[in-house]
């Protein structure tokens, strides 16, 4: 990789009101990858809930990943085909110790491309506690059309006042 | 907390972030990759579950057979 260079391309922080899902669109064309990173927590109920990805607007069963994740006391892996979004990983919700906020990194390589396109994540909740997941995935979308926008949705209530959310380019030149 | 869930988007060459209420069809799709999300953890958690309660299972019976802890945790690296 040549002189590569990372840009942040945008933020947003959820306020009072919370949201149940922040989509970064008009996604410029001008870098080379894309790097998305988030520290979050989630109104529902539980200690934690999952949070997902998607593209374009594309809530369709077009989203294909593995997943090694960790509980905290075991390890488990499992695979999804033709599921309507790409899973990233658990976040705290509302059973977790308050003001807890998970974090996850989301790295989409050649996301400008014809091609179908490849995900990779990692995330892992907080606790102050020994019960936490931490989650691994490598994931395809079939789209073939450049990605312009993207969405990150809490898969139980709200995301809470604080989580935040940045959308980084990386150029390789 | 609003009572309508809300969608936030940032327009990243504006950089004008506009929040709305989701539209009622949003809302649904979202119910059901919910709840398809939340069957996924809860398989997970199931099979997590089972694997430590056979590998607590599996290591009372080798104790029992005699071996010591560092026997055992040996067999696993």
């Amino acid at each position: 990789m040549a002189n590569p260079t990372m840009t942040l391309i945008a933020s947003n922080t959820v306020g009072s009101g919370g949201a149940s899902s922040v989509t970064f669109s008009s996604i410029p064309s001008t870098f080379t990858d894309l790097l998305v990173k988030i520290s979050t927590r989630a109104a529902g109920s539980g200690t934690a809930t999952n949070q997902q990805l998607n593209f374009n607007g594309d809530f369709g069963g077009n989203y294909t990943s593995v997943f090694a994740e960790g509980t905290g006391s075991s390890a488990v892996s499992y695979k999804n085909t033709g599921y309507s979004f790409h899973f990233i990983g658990n976040i705290p919700a509302a059973g977790a110790t308050s003001s807890t906020f998970g974090n996850c990194e989301i790295y989409i390589p050649n996301y400008t491309s014809s091609n179908q396109k490849s995900i990779s994540s990692d995330s892992v909740t907080e606790n102050n506690g020994s019960a936490a997941n931490q989650d691994l995935s490598a994931g395809l979308w079939t789209g073939t059309s450049a990605i312009t926008s993207l969405t990150l949705t809490c898969g139980s209530g709200n995301y809470v006042q604080y989580s935040s959310f940045y959308l980084y380019g990386i150029k390789n030149s | 907390m609003a009572d309508t869930p809300q969608a936030i988007e940032v327009n990243c060459e504006t950089g004008v972030v506009t929040t709305r209420d989701l539209t009622a069809d949003e809302i649904a799709a979202q119910a059901v990759a919910a709840q398809a999300a939340a069957d996924q953890k809860a398989a997970a958690d199931a099979e997590a579950a089972k694997v430590a309660a056979d590998k607590a299972a599996a290591q009372a019976k080798l104790a029992a057979l005699g071996l010591t802890a560092d026997e055992i945790a040996a067999l696993s690296k």
